[in-house]
């Protein structure tokens, strides 16, 4: 299984691909929709191609409670786990 | 002269386009001027089991123009629309949203057609679902193939507030949204209203539908020569892609911030076939009433008209109705009113083809010179119209009027009167 920082960095690229937002930006404390200015849309974009990369299934009443880039990666960690 | 209270006057003040034979206006109407072809062979992996396999792309593809992540967002047709919206807003002499540019945003408005909305996306995402299951259709997917997508991503983009509305009717469209943000203005619903219309729909789909409907020409031989609008030997229109938009305002509006004006929209008319829902009414009954229409509300006489930038796709039914129509309302004044075809050069834009025509009819009006028509080696005998070949013709100086001719499948006819000012 990927580390935690190895989930980051692929999460990251994935946002940069699909937001444009910088990879390097893409750190764990950081709020989808505050910090990083992800709209919904744009988040079920995020976690299909997350699930994709990862290997995991993230449900949609997952997705609400997904609400920093930590709180993502710690997820794909325990999903993939 | 009529005797009805005086009415808001609507100039055009911004032109904005992306076309198979330019990436903006100026690019464009060199190209046209010059009679320069937009149709190439396509070379697509798709085109090889195709009846066709000939069509007119935008010269300048929109993923070298837009950020990658604004485009992904978009469909194609959205693509084209927006690239033509900052186009006609920069030169309309405005900068920024609506209220950046010291307009109120509830007194600007869009009207942006599309003939057929973001078909390829939604077949993108229904191969997506085919094949990969529902996970993989785009939480886009709506947002981006509605029809209206275009007009309220326009809309999005000016912080244009007064409305954003999108009229089909298939290759009518665009010149509906036109004579849409003309009524809106004369209501004073709006100031200023960003007007046009977008279409990007060469893919295997539409290609073999047209095809099979028997409305695209099966001509072999050198793609630049397929098109061929009032040539004896024309068998039908070439699919092409693009769009575009006018800015157009109240003249007291464009007066008191002393915009540069290109000319006034002076009326529109529009009518329906009740004919066939795709032949030509070969009588082009609903044409002339169209065309009487515009110029009645324009409050033009016949002979006022010195242009006409004809509908013209190249079939052979369609173009002679054109030309019955037009001598119809013209009578003896049609044998010396220049028209021109410029589909010869960019094919087809469906629900972007009437904005162009009009727009390429105000730059006519503007510099005083008609875009050839090419590919006339023989013209029809059933065409009695004096159609501008080869070479640009001077137009008739002064205040003198023009119309621009779009009908589409359905039985729709729009017809637009400009006039210099």
């Amino acid at each position: 299984m990927a580390s935690t920082e190895e989930i980051r960095t692929g999460l990251a690229e994935i946002v940069n691909e699909i937001t444009g937002v910088p990879a390097g930006d893409v750190q764990l404390d950081k709020s989808f929709t505050d910090d990083l200015d992800i709209d919904s849309l744009s988040m079920v974009e995020v976690v299909v191609a997350a699930e994709e990369k990862f290997g995991v299934k993230i449900p949609d009443e997952e997705v609400k409670n997904l609400a920093t880039v930590g709180d993502a990666v710690s997820y794909i960690e325990k999903a993939g786990s | 002269m009529n005797s009805a209270p005086a009415r808001k006057r609507v100039v055009v003040t911004g032109l904005g386009a992306t076309t198979p034979v330019g990436g903006d206006v100026a690019t464009t109407w060199d190209a046209l001027l010059a009679g320069t072809s937009g149709v190439q062979t396509l070379t697509d992996d798709w085109v090889a089991d195709m009846p066709v396999r000939i069509a007119a792309r935008a010269a300048v593809d929109p993923s070298e123009v837009l950020p990658r992540v604004e485009a992904r967002r978009l469909d194609r047709s959205a693509q084209f629309a927006l690239i033509a919206a900052r186009e006609a807003w920069a030169d309309a002499g405005f900068e920024g949203k609506s209220d950046e540019a010291g307009l109120d945003p509830d007194r600007v408005g869009v009207v942006c057609a599309s003939g057929i909305g973001g078909l390829t996306t939604l077949l993108s995402n229904y191969d997506n679902l085919r094949d990969s299951g529902p996970r993989r259709v785009s939480p886009l997917a709506i947002p981006m193939l509605m029809p209206n997508s275009p007009a309220a991503n326009v809309s999005l983009e000016l912080r244009a507030r007064a409305g954003a509305h999108s009229p089909v009717s298939a290759c009518s469209s665009s010149s509906e949204a036109i004579a849409f943000a003309l009524d809106m203005i004369r209501l004073g619903r709006a100031d200023v209203v960003v007007a046009g219309g977008t279409e990007a729909v060469i893919s295997p789909l539409p290609v073999a539908a047209f095809s099979n409907m028997m409305a695209l020409s099966k001509r072999e031989g050198d793609p630049t020569k397929v098109s061929r609008p009032f040539d004896a030997n024309r068998d039908g229109f070439v699919l092409g892609e693009g769009g575009g938009l006018l800015v157009l305002e109240s003249a007291e509006h464009a007066q008191a911030r002393g915009a540069k004006v290109y000319a006034e929209l002076a009326g529109a008319g529009m009518s329906a076939d009740a004919h066939h829902i795709a032949q030509s009414d070969p009588e082009g009954l609903g044409i002339i009433a169209a065309t009487r229409k515009a110029l009645r509300d324009a409050d033009l006489d016949v002979t006022d008209v010195r242009h006409i930038n004809c509908h013209a796709t190249s079939t052979p039914v369609g173009d002679v109705a054109e030309s019955v129509a037009l001598n119809s309302v013209l009578g003896e004044h049609a044998s010396s009113v220049p028209v021109t075809a410029t589909k010869s050069m960019i094919g087809h834009l469906l629900g972007g083809a009437g904005v162009v025509a009009a727009l390429t009819t105000v730059l006519s009006l503007h510099h005083g010179l008609v875009p050839p028509t090419i590919n006339v080696d023989d013209l029809d005998e059933n065409i009695h119209l004096d159609v501008v070949r080869d070479e640009p013709r001077k137009l008739d100086a002064g205040p003198v009027a023009a119309l621009t001719n779009a009908f589409g499948f359905g039985g729709h006819n729009a017809v637009l009167a400009f006039r210099r000012t």
